[in-house]
């Protein structure tokens, strides 16, 4: 192992570079152990899903899908994602918007709230939710007397997702948008175009990779978040149930196909999220500047 | 158009980028901003468009007050530094965007916006690169695209930001001749900001020169090289030596010998000579020149540099020889400055 010719020669090899300094037995060994937790911690969990789902055949795996509850947890998180979803690239825009291009007393503070829900438990923002809109809450009353329902409910579920996911589209943009600067705006304005017409033709396209990047991540979130919504849904069958939800439910249940085929479909959504993000990369890794881990 | 910037401030918060700063530019000027960083150059081309407005005075455009309209409405061609052309746009759209959001009557047919930017790309001379994308240009050509996309909107004023700052240096006087050129061709009153003495004074008409938010001097290349009326403008511009004299009655001395100069309208007592290098008289024997130790030579293209230690107080000046002159070997050197000019002591 120790030839010294070898080893006096190994900086020189064409694919790696003078910096790497360990043996290849130890490199061989560090990324023997990374694959081998990868495999161990996200693989083989996969596999067990579908394994579970399609364990008593395709049949029961179909037929547990089509049951009116599991379709409803799926209509319901459909309906959540697409709510939230908008709502965040309004939100994530504008907020962008600001910081990346305007100076502004509080910056600061908005930058470090927008990162909040990243550094709370989700099960905390659904309490304050419960605090805020429950029956002993403080709206609670007021709600009540105007007869409008949030918690237990579609509205619920939809601030509570809103709420873990609103970092998501921000973060993508706002490092894109300080690194572009104001030159193309600036140009835009300079040739006559107003303020809509320079975000629509000139903002917005130099964005739109990152953008399309925070859609995704943010959609998975919001499709697959227990914690928040758990805390708010009150779990009702058929009603207030959504996938992830669902699955828990089911699986308390030992009713095993049910809950790994809504998983199944949990975890499709994820490898073709996986597969779009690193699509996306490959193809226009140098616009998404940003590369800080989710 | 006439541009007329009328005792214009501009602060950023609190802190003055330009204090008090008045200027004239005739219509069809081709006229540089000339200064190093932080001087306020940028600032004031950037209040003439539009993309800052003044803390107090005003920017006239022939005789409408222009400095409350927005950029918009000014109707000024912008070239940026970094050319700042839309990358998702080919450069036929590029060109093209200035009409193409305009609005009713004034907006022209797709058919008739297509004309014009193949008609500026000949003018640019980037004839059948319409299809091209920003990326797959060079940045010479970026730059030619950029000042074609201002001019398309038929501005009433040209204004560019460091145009060739990010160019090599034999593209940029190539690209220098050829906006003298398009000036000559198209006539636009033009303003252009740099920090290259060499560009402003070959490619303006008039150049002005500024420092520290203040204007120092406005004038033509010859005025400002040859009658520089500050001693920043005799640093900034071009080589400059200086010594500190005393002027009495008249006549300037260095130390404690006259050095054959008379200025017989300076007040006496402390005073500042300045002179340019290349610019000075060998003499032999010194009866009333300046004399000093040959410090150091430097060969800079076709003449020779030399370094001389002046008097007892070891001040140090620089003068420019022949490259084949004798004087260039001795180890002292007398001279006298032919054109000079004083400034009270700093």
């Amino acid at each position: 192992m120790a030839d010294p010719e070898i080893k006096s020669y190994e900086p020189h090899h064409e694919s790696q570079s003078a910096a790497v300094t360990e043996s290849r037995p130890v490199r061989a060994v560090l990324m023997a152990v990374a694959f081998a937790f990868l495999g161990v911690f996200l693989l083989l969990p996969l596999i067990v899903v579908f394994n579970e789902a399609l364990a008593k055949g395709v049949g029961a795996y179909t037929e547990a899908l089509s049951s009116p509850d599991t379709r409803s947890a799926i209509r319901l998180t459909l309906l959540v994602a697409a709510i939230s979803v908008p709502l965040n690239i309004v939100f994530g825009i504008s907020a962008a918007w600001a910081i990346a291009k305007f100076e502004f007393k509080g910056k600061a503070f908005l930058t470090t709230l927008i990162d909040l829900p990243f550094s709370v438990s989700p099960v905390i923002s659904g309490l304050v939710y419960v605090l805020l809109f429950g029956a002993q809450g403080l709206l609670g009353g007021w709600l009540k007397a105007h007869g409008i329902v949030i918690l237990f409910a579609v509205p619920g579920i939809v601030l509570a997702t809103v709420f873990v996911t609103f970092p998501f589209v921000a973060r993508e943009l706002i490092p894109l948008m300080q690194e572009q600067g104001n030159g193309d705006e600036e140009a835009a304005l300079s040739l006559g175009a107003n303020g809509w017409q320079t975000f629509w033709y000139v903002t917005l396209p130099n964005v739109k990779w990152g953008l399309l990047y925070g859609v995704l991540l943010c959609n998975a979130r919001a499709m697959g978040e227990f914690g928040a919504v758990s805390v708010v849904s009150g779990h009702i069958r058929g009603l207030t149930n959504t996938m992830p939800l669902h699955v828990e439910i089911l699986y308390n249940e030992y009713n095993a196909v049910g809950a790994f085929a809504v998983a199944s479909l949990l975890a499709g959504l994820a490898l073709v999220t996986l597969v779009l993000k690193t699509l996306l990369e490959m193809r226009y890794g140098a616009e998404i500047a940003a590369t800080r881990g989710h | 158009m006439e541009v007329r910037v009328a005792n214009v401030r501009k602060e950023f918060d609190r802190f003055p980028a330009l204090h008090d700063v008045s200027l004239d530019i005739k219509s069809g000027e081709l006229i540089a901003l000339l200064g190093p960083s932080g001087s306020g150059k940028t600032t004031l081309l950037r209040l003439i468009a539009g993309l800052e407005r003044p803390t107090k005075g005003a920017i006239f455009f022939g005789d409408e007050d222009a400095s409350q309209k927005s950029i918009q409405e000014r109707n000024v061609g912008f070239v940026f530094q970094h050319y700042a052309l839309f990358r998702h746009m080919t450069v036929a759209d590029n060109i093209g965007f200035g009409l193409k959001v305009r609005h009713g009557p004034s907006r022209p047919p797709t058919q008739e916006i297509r004309r014009r930017a193949s008609e500026l790309l000949d003018l640019v001379q980037l004839s059948g690169l319409e299809k091209r994308y920003p990326a797959q240009l060079s940045g010479g050509q970026r730059q030619r695209v950029a000042l074609a996309r201002a001019m398309a909107i038929e501005p009433k004023v040209l204004l560019l930001d460091e145009p060739f700052g990010a160019l090599d240096a034999q593209v940029r006087r190539e690209l220098r001749r050829w906006l003298r050129d398009i000036h000559d061709a198209t006539g636009h009153t033009t303003v252009f900001v740099t920090h290259d003495q060499e560009e402003a004074l070959e490619l303006a008409d008039r150049v002005v020169v500024m420092s520290q938010g203040r204007i120092e001097q406005v004038g033509s290349a010859d005025e400002i090289y040859d009658t520089p009326n500050s001693p920043f403008v005799y640093g900034f511009i071009g080589e400059s030596s200086s010594l500190p004299v005393k002027v009495d009655n008249g006549d300037i001395w260095l130390a404690d010998r006259p050095i054959g100069l008379s200025a017989a309208h300076a007040p006496s007592g402390e005073a500042m000579l300045y002179f340019r290098p290349h610019d000075v008289e060998l003499v032999d024997g010194c009866s009333g020149c300046i004399a000093g130790t040959v410090a150091a030579s430097r060969r800079v293209a076709g003449t020779r540099r030399v370094e001389l230690e002046i008097g007892g107080e070891r001040q140090r000046v620089e003068i420019e020889l022949p490259v084949d002159h004798p004087a260039a070997q001795k180890s002292r050197v007398a001279f006298r400055p032919r054109r000079w000019k004083l400034f009270p002591a700093a």
